[in-house]
């Protein structure tokens, strides 16, 4: 079995600062990291792998320094890792996203065809969850998102059983193989990895794609492919600073009741 | 733009801010490297382009006087291959016959763009057996419903509902489609956007039209809310957006209004399907609601550890409110990732909001803002939550959650008295 | 792949990455393993780095790595408790090529030299515990990490582990630190622009300086204070001896905020926001508390060797240069192709022959003397303070009679034959 599995690098939204004053980021404290829920993705992969045999493979694109992730990836498993990267590429919405990755897909595929690709839900900077299915779309394959549990795989008859998580349990799907899942991060607890595969990822020099070896069309890429652009950005509108009750506990908490008190009777 | 991001990534110290907040470039010093442009949070900046992405930033400032509330304006009419998407529509969601209150706060949103650019508001109703749900969607805004029914839409699976989407679309060109930023909604949203070639802005938390150009104005925050960006999507129809559920308000319906329905002819050959649902297994224990609580009481890193997180517990219990937390203490395995409120959980708009010990790191104040009151009790007088708060009490939360009980609970008691 | 390295380096740290520089630019195939997200990442410093020792392993590298600002003064501050007395020294011809010494950032810096490390062949582990060396009939013949598979051979294992060495515990070269053996170094990174930095301490653009401040700095404990510019932050820390931290029941903090509050640091840091906070040991032991440094099949550098120089704050030099003679003996065993201790005695004698040991070796006496004599720290820097003060306040007093007021006040207090002991001592302990 070929399971791909697609990953983006992030900054660490958790250690973004801003300035308050001058709305700036100060990225110098936000470290790049593989998007978590993408984390959770390879590891189900590679579990696939050690029940069925096959082969993971990694595509991500970014800049140069994401081949960071893509090591990440083969410290937690996978066989290789593939990294397009092109200034071309640069300013893509999810859109031609979707579009870069799947060329890459097919590109890398060519000689060995995928049954499973595997995303996270989504990336934790943009928060859009729109690149997975976007994926499938592109490659005209079912999508599978949000799965916490891989239920089965029977490989003889090209079918997977996934449960696809609802606000209040969850659904039983059967999806005809190849297929696209995208993971929650509760699908499995994810592994310390072995020390061979440690060594394997310092050692491992993760493949390069350009544009140029997509066999795809440019005007599909960068912002030319982007149906969407940025008209505007600014800074978040605050509610306005809270009044502090101060004083003993006591006295803090009678003024708190009465200003509700007063509040909730307008 | 102003954010700086791409300044502070370049190895080669070739960008800089003009005075005007403008990403410039300085060509002797650039070397193409291409970092600049994946940082930049709202996608401004390319190499290949260089003059096209400044006469951008310069198309944005002029953007931002058209923007500002030119709403008693009508729209101009477009010309050319845009000219024919015309109408706003809303994906109604529905599970079991169940109308989910995301969609008719949708209505609400999309009567407003509607009205903006003089076209009609439809909502889009797929399932089986749920004919009677049209009127429903008339008092809620709808002037049209398209209705379609068939026994394999009865639940939700993107091919049947994809297929079927994308053609209506094809037949009767919007110009907006709006869906909820459900599990449902993005899955659908992300396939159809996909599929039609078209522009998605995903979480919006605001949605305005600009008359001149009959752009959506799709708002969302960037960056774990460090920032708002506007999305556009100039030359591509329909625009299409996801908004989540609580952000926008719900419309008062209103009984007598009607509406015209479309019914639709749906085929569906499940032998050519490649997915089935096999099971829906509810989970009743499971569900935590969240968006929909009128008091929420929420636990932070500030409480210290595990143990110390009964105390939202305790105070939630004695005042009838749900539980919730931020991302931190869910990060740090307090409790489970379904409770965690923020730009990365669920948006929440309760009457109350009672933070204890949480700090208020931005992505945590994003989902919180649509609160009627926000009560906020953290040690650090610095916390950057008593600048968002209605109330905020400099103290340790451990001690003062437990005084809380008694008196909210008599407060509330005697309002619902009353 | 090969089962067994020719060496591994436990802790990316300057010791660490200087030897597996080193030994992997020779052709021997080397693993780091770090336990930190990245190296660097739990790296910290109260001082700066050292040009000389850096440019034994990499020629220019200045003109690459992440520097913060050369250093182009230092100052000595003797702090009293509403004043100062200053001296210092600045030159020019630190501004220019080849440098003396730079403010660093440790997790920037240490992330570009493993980088380098790497473009050397060498193989950096991050997130990984060495828990123990894997010891064969007396023999080190490598490490067990905290990983799955985790067991890992080679012919050498350095331990770069740092101050509080587990390794080196654990295979008897030395026993727990005595709480007088090390200090106690707390250290808050403050923001500030880049402009106010330079108005502030008086620099060029891009230039730096350092101050180091006795006295009040500490409360009167026997340690340092340090503020250092960098590009955009200013690194203020105060380090004392753990001994006497517990004993007068100091809240580390307490020192930073204590000393951040000094009429003289005041100006310095105001209006900056502190954006980290460090605490880290620092090996205080000096010459007296160097543990064992050679043993069959392994070897120990930096901190875990206790290669500080307290009185002139130096560790990061002592550390590379530990670990680039250490590097040599490796390379050398492994052109014999044997590895037990007599194979890597080299190591001990180099060392034993440099700037590191003689340094520690000439100031063996000094911290244990400024310990154990609270009047070096507790009256002859307020002595200083107020003999300045006496001398330098017009009021009227002819500067014979305040000349006299203040003989008679330093021997008053001290006593002429203390005075002179004390002076002996510490000219004896630093001569």
């Amino acid at each position: 079995m070929h399971i791909v599995v697609c990953v983006k690098q992030v900054p660490d939204t958790t250690e973004v600062k801003i300035d308050p004053e001058t709305n700036t980021l100060d990225r110098s404290s936000a470290p790049a990291i593989i998007n978590p829920y993408d984390a959770h993705a390879v590891d189900e992969a590679v579990r696939l792998k050690e029940q069925h045999g096959g082969k993971v493979t990694i595509i991500s694109m970014g800049p140069p320094g994401a081949v960071e992730v893509i090591k990440k990836c083969i410290e937690l498993g996978a066989d290789e890792g593939y990294l397009l990267s092109d200034r071309k590429f640069a300013g893509s919405d999810t859109l031609a996203t979707s579009y870069i990755l799947a060329k890459g897909i097919e590109t890398i595929c060519q000689d060995n065809p995928f049954q499973l690709i595997f995303c996270g839900k989504q990336a934790i900077d943009g928060d859009t969850a729109q690149v997975g299915p976007g994926i499938a779309r592109r490659l005209l394959i079912p999508q599978l998102t949000y799965v916490n549990e891989v239920t089965a795989v029977d490989s003889a008859k090209e079918v997977i059983t996934v449960h696809r998580k609802l606000d209040d349990g969850y659904e039983v799907v059967e999806a005809k193989m190849p297929c696209l899942i995208t993971v929650e991060k509760e699908i499995n607890q994810l592994r310390y990895s072995s020390l061979p595969n440690m060594l394997r990822a310092a050692r491992y020099q993760p493949h390069m794609l350009n544009a140029d070896e997509l066999n795809a069309d440019v005007t599909n890429m960068g912002l030319k492919g982007s149906p969407t652009s940025v008209a505007k950005i600014f800074a978040p509108e605050q509610r306005g600073e809270g009044e502090i009750i101060a004083g003993s506990n006591d006295e803090t908490i009678n003024q708190l009741i009465q200003k509700l008190s007063d509040q909730m009777a307008k | 733009m102003g954010c700086e991001a791409c300044v502070a990534e370049c190895p080669h110290q070739a960008l800089y801010m003009n005075d005007e907040g403008q990403c410039n470039v300085l060509e002797n010093d650039c070397v193409d490297c291409g970092q600049c442009v994946d940082v930049c949070p709202v996608a401004a900046i390319s190499l290949p382009q260089r003059a096209e992405s400044k006469e951008q930033s310069n198309n944005t400032s002029d953007k931002n006087v058209i923007s500002e509330n030119k709403t008693e304006e009508k729209a101009v009419k477009l010309e050319g291959d845009l000219s024919k998407y015309q109408g706003v529509w809303v994906f109604i969601e529905q599970r079991e016959g169940e109308i989910a209150s995301v969609s008719l706060e949708l209505l609400g949103a999309g009567r407003e763009l509607a009205d903006k650019l003089g076209v009609e508001l439809s909502g889009v109703l797929l399932g089986s057996e749920i004919a009677d749900k049209a009127n429903n969607l008339y008092q809620y805004g709808a002037d049209k419903v398209y209705l379609l029914e068939h026994p394999g839409l009865k639940y939700y699976r993107t091919e049947t509902y994809m297929q079927n989407f994308v053609q209506l679309v094809q037949k009767y060109n919007p110009e907006v489609i709006l869906m909820g930023a459900t599990t449902t909604g993005r899955d659908l949203a992300g396939a159809v956007a996909t599929d039609l070639g078209t522009g998605l802005t995903a979480d919006c938390t605001a949605l305005d039209i600009d008359p001149e150009e009959r752009l959506l104005l799709a708002t969302r925050p960037a960056f774990g809310g460090n920032i708002m960006a506007t999305i556009v999507s100039k030359k591509h129809r329909p625009q299409m957006a996801t908004v989540r559920s609580k952000v926008m308000k719900m419309p008062k319906p209103i009984f007598e209004q009607q509406g015209e329905l479309v019914k639709v002819d749906v085929e569906i050959d499940e032998s050519q399907l490649l997915t089935k649902v096999r099971e829906i297994v509810q989970q009743a224990g499971d569900k935590v609601n969240l968006q929909d609580a009128e008091i929420i009481v929420a636990g932070g890193r500030g409480l210290g550890d595990g143990d110390n997180f009964k105390v939202c517990y305790d105070l939630a219990k004695s005042i009838g409110a749900q539980v919730g937390a931020s991302r931190a203490a869910v990060e740090a395995g307090w409790i489970d990732h379904k409770y965690q409120v923020g730009q990365t959980g669920v948006t929440v708009a309760p009457k109350i909001y009672i933070a204890l010990g949480i700090s208020g790191a931005i992505q945590h104040l994003v989902g919180i803002r649509g609160s009627d009151i926000i009560i906020a009790v953290n040690t650090d007088p610095e916390a950057p939550i008593f600048k968002e708060c209605t109330y905020g009490i400099v103290g340790d939360a451990l001690e003062i959650a437990p005084l809380l009980k008694q008196p909210l609970q008599q407060l509330l008691a005697d309002k619902k008295a009353s | 792949m090969p089962k067994k390295f020719d060496a591994i380096v436990v802790g990316a740290g300057m010791a660490g990455l200087a030897a597996a520089y080193k030994m992997s630019s020779e052709g021997l195939s080397v693993v780091v393993i770090e336990r930190g997200d990245y190296p660097g990442a739990k790296n910290v410093m109260g001082g700066v780095l050292y040009r000389s020792m850096m440019e034994e392993l990499i020629p220019e590298f200045w003109k690459e790595a992440p520097l913060q600002r050369p250093v182009v003064e230092q100052r000595f501050w003797m702090l009293d408790k509403q004043s100062v007395v200053t001296s210092g020294y600045k030159d020019e011809s630190w501004a220019e090529e080849p440098y003396n010494c730079f403010t660093v950032f440790r997790g920037e810096f240490d992330r570009w030299f493993a980088k380098k490390c790497e473009e050397k062949g060498a193989l950096i582990i991050n997130e990984t515990l060495v828990e123990s060396c894997i010891v064969d009939d007396g023999k080190v013949i490598g490490v067990q990490t905290n990983r799955p598979e985790g067991d890992l051979y080679a012919n050498v294992v350095v331990l770069a582990d740092g101050v509080n060495s587990l390794l080196g515990k654990q295979l008897g070269f030395h026993r727990e630190w005595e709480p007088q053996q090390v200090a106690l170094a707390v250290m808050e990174e403050l923001k500030l622009p880049e402009e106010v930095i330079e108005d502030r301490f008086n620099l060029e653009p891009g230039m730096g300086t350092t101050i180091e401040l006795f006295g009040q700095g500490t409360m009167g404990m026997v340690g340092t204070a340090f503020i250092y510019t960098n590009k955009q932050h200013i690194s203020i820390g105060v380090g004392a001896l753990l001994s006497q931290i517990r004993e007068k029941q100091v809240q580390p903090y307490q020192l930073l905020e204590n000393l951040k509050q000094h009429p003289a640091v005041r100006p310095l840091v105001r209006g900056a926001e502190p954006v980290e906070y460090y605490a880290h040991l620092i090996p205080e032991g000096g010459y007296n508390s160097i543990p064992k440094l050679v043993s069959d099949g392994v070897v120990v550098v930096g901190d875990a060797a206790q290669l500080v120089n307290g009185i002139h704050r130096e560790g990061s030099n002592m550390a590379m240069t530990s670990g680039r003679l250490a590097a040599e003996a490796v390379i050398h065993a492994c052109n014999m192709g044997h590895f037990d201790r007599d194979a890597l005695s080299s190591y001990e004698n180099e060392l034993n022959n440099s700037f590191v040991i003689k340094d520690l070796e000439k100031y063996k006496d000094a911290s244990h003397l400024l310990e154990s004599n609270p009047r070096y720290f507790n009256n002859y820097i307020p002595t200083a303070n107020m003999a300045l003060r006496e001398m330098l306040t017009v009021d009227g007093v002819s500067k014979k009679q305040k000349q006299k007021k203040l003989t008679k006040s330093i021997l008053g207090k001290n006593g002429l034959f203390t005075l002179g002991k004390d002076i002996y001592q510490m000219w004896k302990a630093v001569r």
